[in-house]
């Protein structure tokens, strides 16, 4: 009877303890929702900011987050297929892959502001790219290669031990089974790790920070080692640097940003529900 | 025909050794990032000695002489970190209980996904609600003159740190064989005495793993620090405190350090002190969750 009364109790704790987690993330997109939708319309989506960025529109900084977005895409994800590729089909269970591994952990906990660091050492100073979209995007991109590499090596494992041997019994080297028959069955399983990279990608703050971002650019960058506006600086910009914001701006600033990288997110959530469903082995 | 055949191979080999360098990727830009580190960070130690660099509480990178002491900023970290932890530590865990063995089915799915969102809240929009909603709200409850102290930025980053904690050791206790629960409940446990005498403890390491994980992202979090801490280079006392975190400090400075100057070296000599803490946080952290692993087979 007792033991029944406190597993009630205990639940109940348990429930409430859920209940609150939950709350604050609702709270949160509720507030953003709330007081963004009337800052976005299509003015200030598609002009300019004005008045030292206390009018006008995001334009640019929309602009900006989809180029690094871009650029994200074109370094990381080759190179954290090939990664993953290399751990999931070639690598043994040696200390060499266990260090690929202690690395790639470490990569995932490196404070974002760190990559700040690097990316202004190695590829602003030390290579002279300058401050640039270029230099952003491969901050980002060196940022992003664990969920890259770890969302592929997982698609990778999850195409049966038997497809592989059928295709090398029929004759085919190592490499044409890879591509020919375990990629094409991994794909929806990387594609979910791209998605989330790139929503990930978009909402990185700290690492471009001193890398590509300009404070204030009321027109669109030309070339790759032009700097840019994006969407999360922007934000931090117009709430601590430039005074009398006004707070609907802001607002609409914060809820185009996690729009965008709930877009990407949702996207994936869907891609990777699909798959579950229609996976016949 | 044969020729091909050469051709193929070549390709073949060429590929190979290209998988190869991406696959050892990681490991080379690891070492790329210290030794940059290293490279920009180490001058500092012509201005100040290690022992003042890490133990004085003087921090005045602009004044003449400039003071480079970082130790109310490590302690400015620590008081975020601690605060954090005492509020993410019972929710996270206990909500990573109630998903796995708990809730109903359907519900659980929807759980994860919503916890899932957390992490992809952007930290500086994070930021931006802790200084316009949670700060003003500390600073009515407490009746202080300002909410930008460690404790507003302590309850956005248990948010931020919840989503680590829940999923790992969510994964920790679903991956205690089913045998054990049942052997409890044969034995007449009722189902709340077999999850904490029984599976809790069977999950310990990687629930530990997981609040540390949570905890290593909590020290590493810049942005919503930065926006929300208040940013005043103090020793913590309470709380209740505008305070200053290592992250911050570079954050905020790293824009009008000149190149080259002690300043400049002293914020990558603070990125050197956050890059060992995290590798540390997430060695040991891999460790216990491959200790549970082998232990399990």
């Amino acid at each position: 009877m007792n033991a029944h009364r406190s597993e009630k109790i205990a639940f109940g704790l348990l429930f409430a303890a859920t209940v609150v987690v939950v709350a604050a993330v609702l709270f949160i997109l509720g507030v953003l929702i709330k007081n963004g939708i009337g800052a976005i319309t299509w003015e200030f989506l598609t002009t300019a900011p004005r008045d030292g960025m206390r009018a006008g529109g995001i334009f640019p900084a929309i602009v900006g987050t989809f180029y690094l977005i871009l650029g994200t895409v074109v370094f990381a994800v080759p190179l954290g297929i090939f990664a993953a590729i290399y751990l999931n089909e070639y690598a043994a269970d040696n200390m060499l892959t266990r260090l690929i591994r202690l690395a790639i952990i470490n990569l995932a906990g490196v404070p974002s502001v760190v990559y700040g660091l690097f990316g202004l050492g190695l590829f602003v100073i030390f290579l002279r790219f300058g401050t640039s979209i270029l230099s952003g995007a491969l901050t980002l991109s060196i940022m992003n290669l664990p969920i890259v590499i770890t969302a592929t090596r997982e698609a990778l494992s999850s195409v049966p031990q038997s497809f592989r041997e059928v295709s090398l019994a029929l004759g085919a080297t190592k490499w044409q089974t890879i591509r020919h028959v375990v990629l094409p069955n991994a794909i929806p399983g990387i594609l979910t790790g791209v998605i989330l990279e790139v929503g990930r990608a978009g909402g990185e703050t700290a690492p471009i920070l001193f890398t590509v971002a300009a404070f204030s650019l009321p027109f669109l960058p030309h070339s790759i080692f032009d700097q840019c506006m994006a969407l999360p600086t922007h934000l931090f910009a117009i709430s601590t640097e430039v005074p009398n914001v006004s707070l609907s701006v802001r607002y609409g600033t914060a809820l185009t940003l996690i729009g965008v990288v709930l877009f990407f997110n949702l996207f994936s959530i869907i891609i990777r529900m699909r798959l579950r469903r229609r996976r016949q082995w | 025909m044969r020729k091909q055949t050469v051709g193929q191979r070549a390709w073949e080999f060429l590929v190979e050794k290209f998988i190869f360098v991406s696959g050892i990727s990681a490991i080379i830009i690891v070492i790329l990032i210290f030794l940059f580190l290293l490279k920009e960070g180490l001058g500092i130690f012509k201005t100040v000695g290690p022992l003042q660099f890490l133990g004085s509480t003087a921090w005045h990178p602009t004044s003449k002489p400039p003071d480079f002491g970082i130790l109310a900023l490590i302690l400015g970290s620590l008081a975020v970190t601690v605060g954090a932890a005492i509020l993410a530590v019972p929710f996270g865990v206990a909500t990573a209980i109630y998903i796995a063995e708990v809730a109903p089915p359907r519900l659980r799915d929807w759980l994860k996904v919503i916890i899932e969102l957390i992490a992809v809240i952007p930290s500086v929009v994070t930021g931006f609600i802790g200084m316009v909603v949670i700060a003003p709200f500390v600073a009515k409850l407490f009746n202080l003159q300002t909410g930008l102290t460690a404790f507003s930025a302590s309850i956005m980053l248990a948010l931020m740190a919840t989503p680590t904690i829940v999923s790992i050791a969510e994964d920790a206790i679903t991956s205690v064989p089913r045998s054990y629960k049942e052997a409890a409940l044969a034995l007449g446990a009722t189902h709340w005495q077999a999850i904490y005498r029984v599976i809790v403890r069977a999950a310990a390491p990687g629930i530990f793993a997981a609040v540390m994980l949570g905890i290593g992202r909590v020290i590493g979090e810049t942005m919503a620090v930065m926006m929300i801490t208040g940013n005043s280079v103090r020793i913590p006392y309470t709380l209740l405190q505008p305070v200053r975190t290592l992250t911050a400090t570079i954050a905020a400075e790293m824009g009008e350090a000149i190149r080259g100057s002690p300043h400049y070296a002293a914020l990558f000599a603070i990125g050197i002190v956050l890059f060992v803490i995290t590798f540390t946080v997430n060695f040991l952290a891999d460790l216990l969750l491959h200790r549970a692993e082998a232990r399990r087979q």
